[in-house]
């Protein structure tokens, strides 16, 4: 009898277990071994806040999913494959397995308590064999039994069962366990015995699953072919990536100042490994600390940025009025979670707009920008800088926890192809300095501590136009208010122009910003493919909006945002489009969109 | 590099000083303009930066770089600035308030992490700018408008709790006192570290007279001791009396009297890393010790923007990553 051979463009893997269970080095390891293999692949983490949660109990679960194949725009809605190391790790999933999926559980973890802890009822497993096709595989003795004569105490032993369930799907899709091999030989560089033994129990995961008959095996179609260097890379990393980027394409030095938070936290501990680049990171004692050193790095002329998530954000504030009134380059990176308060801080959410718009005392405008991808956190934090950088103002970034913790193959680019960007120091040669003297785009020079001849004063009290000197002048305070708020407008002029995918020509636009994109975008495709036909814009520019958005928003009938809050996006174009009218799709559970929710809820919407 | 010579009136901005008439800051102000005056720097390295509180107006009339900032955070400013750019001599201005109440978090980690900055701690026992009201250095029992029938707080002692959070350098001067304070601020700007620099500061509006006791002519020889590194230290109108080591407490005594001599009397050690004579010295109150004045400790330490700077050097000696096209194409890639 051979093989059940499976036949798919693309494959939803999703690794679950206790949060202690290594899940989320199973993931990482099948995505990169999935990446080198030429696939397309998107990953999405999804872990308690608690550090060790209750063993055993669904609360306790962490899970990573993967989405691979040909045309991945998403992390995926269901998954085809569920590898579950304990009961709950099946429960917490149940709902996100596609119907006659496969589920490889650990069938030694199926003690009567942990079934009870998991909320089995007695025929529940019955179930969910009718369901699904359930692969129950002796993972943990199994981990013990390839281990037996390694000497180890067995709770490293069993801390090795995730690379047991790694080579067992390492075999359903025909992927070789090298990488993961290679990987074990360099993070156990000086302890051989644990790169032995993990790399033993992988194998041991690989053979099990070549030998049991009952075990599908997976063909997935062939890769992208669009030509290049890829990686792999997260969000937040790509983040951290595009500052630096920035810093060494205008030759300044980065400073970032900040505190940890979750999910933001990965920004500064990527840039606090890039001293080899010059970066300088300043873990400050609060939020606030972080900012403020920042605007101090600014203020000598560092590319100076901090990173954070809401609650940061809120506690940051009156700082990036001050560096709105200083008019000095920032940029502030904010990984939305849900909220409000501590909210949700491992979940997605894109409930900081109004925050990132409004959240701040006085007339205050900040440029807002979004990235979209994964990977795109590159690009927008690298225009966040540009931004900064050519029209003297702190920027917002917004991404997320879905975009910060996903990843996905990047077509790696080269720095010469990066748009210059030109900074505003004052010439050296200049004969006077006046700090709040203005270009054709309101834009003032920067002058910094070191440069000869143009010592000056800034500060959070009102300025005096031109001169900069403190002034309480009535009539002043409002033209420099005004001067801001234009300053910050006239940046629609040196960002693109507004495009829309999908069909152009519908009567319907679908609406997005920031990190929806993917979802929305396999939406369009598979409604097309069903016969609905739809315009799509996705927003990365957020304030100000490019130039054309009212002319798009101008050419449908129906104009349907589609955003994972309670709508602050489309109450933001209708406070600035008023003449349109916005219909909406929401969601705030602390998870992304799926495709289905949003195709769902366009139908229903095209039905009303 | 050749540096230029300076007078006070160089370091003097053009706007006019908003003080109130007799505020003691007039005399700190210029106390700092002939410091750097004196000193070996560009005028163009200076970088004068403050919080929020009547002190913190001071950067607007320094004729350096200068940053006004917001309300406690002077000590982040001025650790950006430092750490961003090692090579500037950063100045920073705050108060009791602005220092050891909104900012007192960041007043100690600034301490804790030894960046190389002078700092001005504006000492005048109330918050005049909001007119007023109590400060975390007012005496317990102290009435102000938030306190009609005193405080019942107890204040903080800034030496201590600069010792407290690890400090390497804390001094003691007075508003008026103008030669020493600049010879002090000279030698802050040469210490590498957190100087930490408490000005006795009289508020003549809200809190005139504060600190009287100490710096009445009357009486103040008898009040003050200024301390100097590996002198005895002696104090008084007649400078016969001394401070002794008393088992493990400070004890004042009278020179000629009971068998003590000058060879009985503390000698100063500035550079001594034990803290326990430093703090024994801070905590001196009136009336029954002197109050201490002068650069009390200066123990000198690696800084926090040295630390940086060696370990960026270092890493980027044994890194194969140069560029950023290094890391963009460094770890897992493939090719399509």
């Amino acid at each position: 009898m051979s093989k059940k051979v499976i036949d798919l463009d693309n494959v939803v893997v999703k690794f679950a277990g206790d949060s202690g269970d290594g899940i989320q080095l199973s993931g990482t390891q099948f995505t990169n071994t999935t990446a080198l293999m030429g696939e397309e692949v998107a990953t999405f983490p999804d872990y308690p806040a608690e550090i060790r949660a209750p063993q055993g109990t669904v609360g306790g679960v962490s899970g990573f999913q993967l989405h691979f194949g040909k045309n991945i725009h998403t992390p995926g809605d269901k998954c085809d494959v569920l590898v579950a190391l304990n009961p709950a790790a099946i429960m917490a999933n149940i709902k996100m397995i596609k119907r006659g999926g496969t589920i490889i559980a650990d069938i030694d973890t199926f003690s009567e308590k942990n079934l009870e802890k998991a909320g089995f009822e007695e025929d529940t497993l019955d179930k969910i064999k009718q369901d699904y096709k359930l692969i129950e595989a002796p993972i943990s003795s199994m981990t013990q039994e390839t281990l037996k004569e390694s000497g180890l105490d067995i709770k490293v032993i069993m801390k090795s069962k995730n690379m047991f369930a790694l080579g067992i799907v390492y075999n359903l899709f025909g992927f070789p366990t090298k990488h993961s091999e290679d990987f074990f030989d360099e993070k156990f560089k000086n302890k051989p015995e644990l790169a032995k033994a993990n790399k033993k129990v992988l194998k041991g995961g690989f053979n099990y699953a070549a030998a049991i008959q009952a075990m599908p095996s997976f063909r997935v179609h062939a890769p992208t072919d669009l030509k290049g260097k890829y990686r792999n890379i997260s969000g937040n990393v790509a983040t951290a990536w595009g500052l630096l980027a920035a810093a060494e394409k205008t030759g300044l030095k980065l400073f970032l100042g900040s505190y940890p938070i979750t999910p933001a936290s990965e920004i500064l501990m990527e840039i606090s490994n890039r001293k080899d680049l010059g970066a300088k990171s300043f873990q400050a004692e609060d939020e606030i600390g972080g900012i403020v050193s920042a605007i101090g790095a600014s203020f000598a002329g560092n590319l100076a940025a901090t990173s954070t998530s809401g609650p940061g954000l809120a506690l940051k504030s009156e700082a990036l009025g001050l560096a709105v009134i200083t008019e000095l380059p920032l940029v502030v990176v904010n990984v939305q979670r849900g909220g409000p308060s501590t909210g949700l801080p491992t979940k997605t959410e894109q409930s900081d707009l109004f925050q990132a718009l409004a959240g701040r005392n006085g007339e205050s405008p900040v440029p807002v920008i979004a990235a979209s991808t994964p990977s795109n956190c590159f690009e927008y934090a690298y225009e966040a800088a540009r931004i900064a950088l050519e029209h003297m103002t702190p920027v917002l970034l917004l991404t997320d926890s879905y975009l910060a913790n996903g990843t996905e193959a990047w077509r790696i680019p080269q720095m010469k192809d990066l748009q210059n960007i030109s900074t505003k120091f004052i010439n050296s040669d200049a004969e006077e300095y006046l700090p709040y003297e203005r270009d054709e785009n309101l834009v003032r020079k920067w002058a910094v501590p070191g440069m000869k001849g143009f010592e000056h004063r800034i500060g959070g009290l009102e300025k005096m136009d031109i001169t900069g000197t403190v002034s309480y002048v009535p009539v002043n305070h409002e033209k420099m208010t005004e001067l801001r708020e234009n300053k910050v407008e006239k940046i629609a002029d040196f960002i693109p122009d507004q495009i829309v995918e999908g069909n152009p020509e519908s009567e319907t636009l679908i609406l997005g910003w920031g990190s929806t994109y993917g979802h929305i975008t396999s939406a369009i495709t598979e409604l097309k493919d069903e016969g609905i036909e739809l315009a799509f814009a996705q927003f990365n520019y957020i304030m100000p909006l490019p130039k054309n958005t009212s002319e798009v928003l101008a050419k449908y009938k129906k104009i349907i945002v589609c955003e994972l809050n309670r709508g602050q996006f489309a109450a933001y174009l209708r406070m600035k489009f008023p003449e349109y009218k916005y219909e909406q799709v929401n969601k705030v559970q602390g998870l992304p969109f799926t495709v289905a929710d949003i195709k769902t809820s366009i139908k229903q919407k095209l039905e009303n | 590099m050749e540096t230029q010579k300076y007078t006070p009136k160089d370091f003097k901005s053009g706007q006019d000083v908003r003080w109130c008439p007799g505020c003691g800051d007039f005399m700190v102000l210029a106390s700092l303009q002939k410091a750097m005056s004196e000193l070996n720097h560009n005028k163009e390295d200076y970088a004068v930066v403050s919080g929020i509180g009547c002190s913190s107006r001071f950067p607007y009339y320094m004729n350096t770089y200068g940053f006004h900032g917001i309300h406690g955070r002077a000590a982040l400013l001025a650790s950006g600035v430092k750490v961003a750019n090692p090579k500037l001599s950063v100045w920073q201005i705050t108060g009791d308030g602005d220092a050891l109440a909104i900012g007192g978090n960041h007043f100690i980690h600034e301490v804790r992490r030894n960046v190389n900055v002078n700092v001005l701690l504006f000492n005048n026992q109330i918050y005049g700018l909001t007119k007023g009201q109590y400060s975390p250095t007012s005496l317990m029992g102290q009435k102000t408008k938030t306190s009609p029938h005193g405080t019942v707080e107890v204040p903080f002692n800034p030496g201590q709790l600069t010792i407290g959070a690890g400090g390497r350098f804390f001094a003691r001067t007075i508003d008026n006192n103008v030669k020493e304070t600049v010879e002090i601020f000279k030698y802050a700007d040469g210490f590498k570290g957190t100087s930490i620099i408490e000005i006795l500061q009289n508020c003549v509006i809200f809190n005139n007279g504060a600190h009287s006791a100490i710096t009445d002519k009357e009486t103040r020889e008898d009040n003050q001791l200024w301390v100097e590194h590996g002198k005895p230290m002696i104090f008084g109108k007649e400078q016969n009396k001394g401070i002794i080591l008393d088992g493990v407490k400070l004890k004042v005594v009278e020179i000629g009297k009971n068998g003590i001599s000058e060879n009985n009397i503390l000698v100063h050690d500035m550079h001594e890393e034990d803290t326990t004579i430093h703090n024994a010295l801070l905590k001196m109150k009136l009336p029954e010790f002197p109050e201490v004045f002068g650069i009390i400790r200066a123990v000198e330490d690696e800084t926090y923007d040295d630390l940086l700077d060696k370990q960026i050097v270092g890493i980027k000696q044994k890194s194969k990553i140069s560029c950023m096209d290094d890391l963009l194409n460094s770890g897992s890639t493939w090719e399509v």
